[in-house]
């Protein structure tokens, strides 16, 4: 009986012995319940012990293993095979350097994120003897689905403007700031805006919505930086032909 | 070789670590802090914790209670006046985390909503969806943004403690970036690097849990303790091991053999409850440890059902309906379409029990202090104990936070106790035995031992003889083939020669800190010769207060299984029981 085989092409790149990133091919046996990254880990067992990858926690939580198969960014571990054409194609997290293999250099998302004060800025501050705040359910609704962002940056390696203008801080960054925004408990949104309501920040966005579209957790990051624009449009407003509304 | 100089350095940036290197930066923001994982922090196992967090809130609810339903399920291994502590402070972190912006479940009126957990008398699990562990991490680790003093050192793995005139002054580890090694000096150290669920074949954790940090400080004299606790979750998807949260039963979900049977209540932990109307602390709120060794004597009876991965018992959860499941069990539905094909609105999922948890580790005091000054530990990797012989659930998600906390409490105060003494001028003599070892891995010629072949051996040992029921001749089997794995560890080589990202090296070491936690499992397993909490032998089905109320102990021996002591549990007022779960 002849065993059901996929071809397997995984980008490779060592800094120390290759001056540029090759296509390597492997035979992965099938199986119809694993996923991408359950090929990788066959690989890395049982064929290449020097393929170098992320990846943890397999349950599409951890964001580690975002990778580019046949072209899209994806979680390997939510990519099952069984929906793949017989050639799979992986590469490493297109707009990052690839620091090995399927391995990249994130320093410049870890950067952006911290930029944008993602955390509770307290419009009231209280002690913990005083109690927890109050949040309706319908207040908790306004920035629910922006704070499911797993950090998995799928978003950055499909959005054509940070390709293009790396300096752009992004889809998940923003909708990061946008969820402390939007959180009844937070006072903290000029602070942020000072950061994303910029040239770098959500004005360099032309609105492809190609960052909703691949992310695993439906955080729909192009509504956050929709909902920022008007945000700080109507800002400029206040300022500017209604300055008796600013404080 | 380069030296990073810090005043405290955090091993892990899971919830224990992240919780530990906040409240140092707002307690003392004059020391610094270096936060080292493996990872990124939010890569953490902390992410994948679902159910919740226990802490006391409503008014129905007393810490006394909260205290009882754990020293009970734990039975009666845990530390009273550990226990006592943690239940106090627990609900103080939780309102923490929720002024920190953790988007906690509410109730119509604004204030935290709670929901049932198996084996707790009250409701008294916050949660945030079935995405609660995940919430808990960024949160800290967004928090952790704002202070200057932490400096994170992510993707460096520790390889060794430094110890020097008796205290802890640091360690040595791998920059995975470079692959250059890097000499940590701190005056106190934390560890805080979670679970080694990955020594089983079948378990929720992911791959990075690999006891890294237990065999750290087990390697530097420091006891294991009560390392033969392996918890089971009931309710595993039995393709993956993907863990499905005892919320599914929490809200309301029941647990079926193949004739359709609520099997539990034929295990001491009924009689039946009306469907949809879950009743605390009985039935499918019982503790892991029971439901878990339910399942096993269903399978023996034969009343489980056959599937392609096994037996399995169905969890159902339709008569929830999609409402209430997309609101409170959104993650579980998706785990479930996606990795079984099974909608949990439409049909009963298949599940099995799987590893989980580790309740032992690495031997804390009620302070979070080891036996090595300057070492601290928390969270999963550490055994204060809390758990004693069985963890609650939503205990641990607390835990990380009142002990992360505690740990940085007790290392500043550490530090201001040996004053200017620290840090000394440290010789380079242990770093560079540390960096010998990893160059003679590199100097290996390729035999015919592999990390994958010894892996597997290990895997299938520990799941044969350290299961969910053990017995004295399979456990001193197991003792003897984990030495012999030890020993051709010896001859492992590495395939990877470079130095940039080399997950060869990581996965190599990794396999050295599984065996050493493995060994400690297996022997403090055959050593307790009664059945506990999650512990239990069929050649000694009665638990032994006379003999083993007792905390194991087991110490790192270079070329033999470990040696063992036993300590006296800490009892304040809660003399040992019996654990009903029958719904009085």
């Amino acid at each position: 009986m002849s065993e059901r085989l996929i071809d397997l092409h995984v980008l490779r790149y060592n800094p120390e012995t290759d001056t540029e990133p090759h296509w390597q091919q492997y035979a992965v046996p099938y199986n119809e319940e694993w996923v991408v990254l359950d090929a990788l880990n066959y690989v890395k067992a049982h064929l290449d012990p020097t393929l170098a990858y992320r990846w943890s926690c397999h349950m599409a939580v951890c964001g580690s293993c975002g990778m580019m198969v046949n072209g899209e960014p994806t979680l390997s571990c939510k990519s099952f095979i069984r929906d793949l054409p017989g050639t799979i194609r992986v590469e490493a997290l297109a707009h990052f350097p690839i620091e090995r293999d399927l391995v990249t250099v994130v320093e410049d998302f870890m950067a952006k994120l911290a930029r944008v004060k993602p955390y509770l800025i307290a419009k009231e501050p209280r002690t913990v003897e005083q109690g927890e705040y109050r949040q309706t359910p319908a207040q908790l609704e306004r920035y629910h689905q922006y704070s499911q962002c797993i950090n998995c940056m799928l978003c950055y390696a499909a959005c054509p403007e940070y390709g293009l203008i790396p300096k752009f801080i992004g889809p998940a960054a923003i909708a990061l700031a946008h969820r402390y925004n939007q959180d009844s408990r937070d006072g903290g949104r000029e602070a942020r805006q000072q950061e994303v309501a910029t040239d770098e920040g959500v004005w360099e966005c032309t609105f492809v919505g190609a960052c909703s579209e691949v992310c695993p957790k439906h955080v729909d990051p192009a509504a956050a930086l929709q909902q920022v624009k008007i945000a700080s449009t109507l800002d400029w407003f206040r300022e500017h032909s209604m300055p008796w509304l600013s404080k | 070789m380069e030296i990073i100089r810090t005043d405290v350095a955090v091993i892990g940036a899971g919830g224990a670590g992240l919780r530990a290197a906040i409240a140092i930066a707002q307690s003392e923001p004059r020391l610094r802090v270096a936060l080292v994982s493996k990872v990124y922090p939010m890569r953490s196992h902390t992410c994948a914790a679902e159910g919740g967090a226990a802490g006391v809130i409503k008014d129905d609810d007393s810490l006394e209670q909260h205290f009882n339903d754990t020293v009970g399920g734990g039975d009666w291994l845990s530390d009273q006046d550990a226990v006592d502590y943690f239940v106090r402070e627990a609900p103080r972190e939780l309102i923490q985390l929720e002024h920190w912006g953790c988007p906690w479940n509410r109730e119509d009126n604004g204030s935290v909503a709670v929901r049932p957990f198996g084996g707790m008398k009250i409701q008294r699990t916050w949660f945030a969806a079935d995405k609660s562990g995940f919430h808990i991490l960024h949160t800290l680790f967004q928090t952790s943004l704002q202070f200057s003093s932490i400096e994170r050192y992510d993707e460096y793995y520790a390889t060794d403690l430094i110890v020097e005139e008796g205290r802890c002054t640091g360690f040595t580890a791998i920059e995975m970036r470079s692959g250059q090694m890097r000499r940590f000096e701190a005056r106190a150290v934390i560890i805080a690097t979670g679970g080694a669920g990955r020594m089983f074949p079948f378990t929720t954790n992911g791959a990075i849990k690999t006891g890294d940090g237990m065999a750290l400080a087990y390697r530097a004299g420091v006891a294991l303790k009560d390392m033969e606790f392996v918890q089971y979750h009931p309710t595993g998807l039995p393709n993956t091991g993907i863990l499905l949260t005892e919320a599914c039963r929490g809200e309301g979900g029941v647990l079926l053999n193949k004739n359709g049977r609520r099997f539990l209540q034929d295990y001491g932990m009924g009689p039946e409850t009306p469907l949809g109307k879950p009743q605390l602390k009985t039935m499918e709120l019982g503790p892991r440890d029971r439901v878990s060794q339910a399942f096993w004597q269903e399978e023996r009876k034969g009343n489980m059902l056959e599937t392609r991965w096994g037996p399995c018992m169905l969890l159902d959860m339709r008569h929830l309906g999609e409402k209430v499941i997309d609101e409170r069990l959104p993650f579980v539905r998706e785990l479930s379409t996606s990795y079984l094909n099974t909608d949990p609105v439409t049909q009963p999922v298949p599940v099995r029990p799987v590893v989980h948890y580790m309740m032992g580790g690495i031997h804390t005091d009620a302070k979070a202090a080891t036996t090595l000054p300057g070492l601290f530990a928390a969270g999963e990797c550490a055994c204060v104990s809390i758990n004693g012989a069985n963890r609650l659930g939503s205990n641990s998600l607390v835990e990380i936070l009142v002990y992360g906390r505690r740990a940085a409490l007790s290392a500043i105060e550490y530090i201001e106790s040996i004053g200017s003494r620290s840090p000394t001028a440290a010789s380079a003599g242990p770093a560079d035995a540390a960096q010998a070892r990893i160059r003679e891995l590199f100097s290996r010629p390729l035999g015919k031992e592999t990390i994958t072949g010894l892996r597997q051996e290990m895997m299938d040992t520990m799941e044969r003889a350290a299961g969910i029921y053990r017995t004295g001749d399979e456990l001193a089997e197991g003792v003897t083939r984990l030495g012999e794995l030890r020993r051709r560890y010896a001859g492992i080589a590495l395939h990877d020669k470079t130095n940039v990202f080399n997950t060869d090296l990581v996965q190599a070491l990794e396999l050295g800190c599984m065996l050493d936690c493995a060994e400690a499992v297996m022997a403090g397993a055959a050593g307790r010769r009664e059945s506990r909490g999650a512990h239990q032998r069929l050649d000694y089905t009665g638990r032994d207060d006379e003999n083993f109320l007792k905390h194991t102990l087991a110490y790192h021996r270079r070329a033999e299984p470990p040696r063992l002591d036993y300590l006296d549990v800490v009892i304040t007022r809660s003399r040992p029981g019996v654990r009903d779960y029958s719904g009085h």
